[in-house]
């Protein structure tokens, strides 16, 4: 049998968690890091660029910034020294939204550490999205809730921010409840959500997830791969360092 | 007139009061008040040792985003003028902290954004002959006394608004205005500040000898420029008046709010249902 030929692939130089290891061009990290011969449980999780599972810090050889980056979303580039933050240990507060006012004291109270915050903007510099999250927390410790939620909308809770602050604050939680507050008190109600809900209650959709519970492992398959998925100039290109 | 304008947080949450009859003022008087398009709190306090840099962070990064907008920065807060105006003296003045600073923050700034508070504006550029021609409803003989505090005015080698023991600005600009100015001996003392939060009791006294000493002299109402200084002073205020019949109602208004009502503001601008001693029942009786 004629062996295929095999091709010649430039490769890139990275170092996953300190060790060194070529990969293809061109792949994004999560793909370098699989390629490298790791299996991801955590720190994958949509590939998308949506679930915020794999924040990934990194420096490049003579430049002393630290850099970040979602795995999914950011191309492997020669002389990088990576490694993933799955998951940072968090403030989460528990509360009964219902009986909260959009207020500053509602952040207070179960945020008390915002207060602390000292601009340094060092969560500035580590949003993969980019976000203002300095001033969502300000808008936050004000009482600007309505700010705080539209400035942190994009937020996947990676948790980076958090993982930085010399403050200690866990601005992706106290987003959370920004946005809640803002859902829950001030924005107005979308009554497409009402009648989904009732659609729900009303058992609508029963007999469709019922069957998807007793269906087997080759009809699962099936229908997975015969999805409705978006339209691929439709998915966000992935992410360079340059831009 | 075209400056940048840095409202900072106290202003936009519980003196909304100050922030809109500035506003508005301020187009009366053709100053175009161009908010910076984002910005957080001033920090507050600027440090007074002279290797602290995290301190400088915000009120620089303030100062540098204003640059975009203008070579002045106005400000009302006594808190945030005193904190922008010092920390600009830092960065003028020390080298070293200059680059600390901007290399940490990665923008460039060198000082060079004047910070003026509204006072300084009008006494400075616009002028209280101007302030006068637009005074439509002239405060005549009503007894206002007018109370600095301490941040609007001091340090006074590194602020340098007015006299520190003696100010005038607020009283001329009274006098603009119609009002009779009641001088009175505590006008430069410190309301309590800070210790609101933490000793009660303390600001508590402070306020309440600045408010015997005006309620004495026949003031009808307080003007000030600070949020805190207009908050302890209310609150202190409305706990007298609760307890016993030792003053009679001094309402605190904002320098801003006053100016407002003789420029013939709508009533439902100036924020009144904001304070704690309610000054409509006062203004209705000056007929103002």
């Amino acid at each position: 049998m004629a062996v295929q030929t095999e091709v010649a692939t430039e490769t890139v130089t990275v170092h996953i968690m300190g060790k060194r290891y070529e990969v293809p061009k061109g792949l994004t990290i999560l793909k370098a890091i699989e390629y490298a011969g790791y299996r991801l449980v955590r720190g994958v999780g949509c590939r998308g660029g949506f679930c915020g599972a794999c924040a990934t810090v990194y420096r490049k050889a003579g430049d002393f910034r630290l850099k970040v980056g979602l795995a999914c979303q950011t191309v492997a580039e020669d002389g990088m020294y990576l490694t993933q933050i799955p998951f940072y240990p968090a403030t989460k507060a528990i509360y009964d939204i219902n009986a909260l006012k959009p207020s500053a004291d509602a952040v207070l109270r179960y945020y008390p550490e915002v207060v602390r915050c000292l601009q340094c903007g060092t969560c500035l510099k580590v949003c993969p999205q980019e976000l203002d999250v300095m001033r969502y927390i300000a808008a936050a410790m004000r009482g600007d809730i309505a700010k705080a939620a539209d400035l942190s909308f994009d937020c996947i809770q990676c948790g980076l921010c958090t993982s930085r602050c010399p403050a200690e604050i866990s601005h992706y939680h106290v987003a959370m409840l920004s946005r809640r507050l803002y859902a829950k008190h001030i924005a107005s109600p979308a009554p497409h959500l009402t009648q989904r809900l009732e659609e729900i209650r009303a058992g609508k959709f029963d007999a469709e997830l019922e069957a998807l519970m007793k269906a087997d492992k080759e009809t699962l398959r099936k229908l997975y791969a015969e999805r409705d998925i978006e339209p691929e100039e439709l998915v966000p290109s992935t992410k360079t360092d340059e831009d | 007139m075209k400056v940048a304008y840095y409202p900072g947080c106290t202003l936009a949450s519980k003196a909304k009061a100050f922030d809109q009859t500035a506003r508005w003022v301020a187009q009366k008087l053709d100053i175009e008040l161009v908010e910076l398009p984002q910005w957080q709190c001033c920090g507050g306090l600027v440090p007074q040792v002279a290797d602290a840099v995290m301190g400088l962070l915000a009120p620089v990064r303030i100062l540098a985003d204003a640059q975009s907008i203008g070579d002045r920065l106005v400000t009302l807060c006594s808190f945030c003028y005193n904190t922008l105006k010092r920390a600009n003296l830092i960065i003028q003045q020390d080298a070293e902290r200059r680059q600390k600073v901007t290399d940490f923050l990665e923008q460039q700034y060198d000082g060079k954004v004047k910070v003026v508070h509204m006072l300084e504006l009008i006494r400075d550029e616009i002028g209280f002959e101007t302030v006068r021609s637009k005074v439509t409803r002239a405060l005549t003989g009503i007894r206002v006394a007018p109370y600095y505090g301490c941040l609007l005015l001091r340090p006074s080698k590194e602020i340098g608004l007015d006299d520190p023991e003696d100010p005038t600005v607020m009283e001329q600009l009274l006098e603009a205005l119609g009002c009779d100015v009641v001088d009175f001996p505590r006008k430069v003392e410190c309301c309590g500040s800070f210790m609101i939060v933490n000793r009660p009791e303390i600001a508590a006294q402070c306020s309440a000898t600045i408010l015997r000493s005006a309620s004495n002299l026949g003031a009808q109402l307080l003007v000030t420029s600070c949020p805190l200084c207009q908050f302890n002073l209310d609150w202190q205020q409305m706990r007298m008046l609760e307890s016993n019949g030792e003053i009679s109602p001094v309402p605190v208004l904002y320098f801003t709010q006053l100016m407002a009502m003789a420029m013939g503001i709508e009533p439902y601008l100036l924020g009144f249902e904001q304070h704690l001693v309610d000054p409509r029942p006062a203004v209705m009786e000056l007929r103002l």
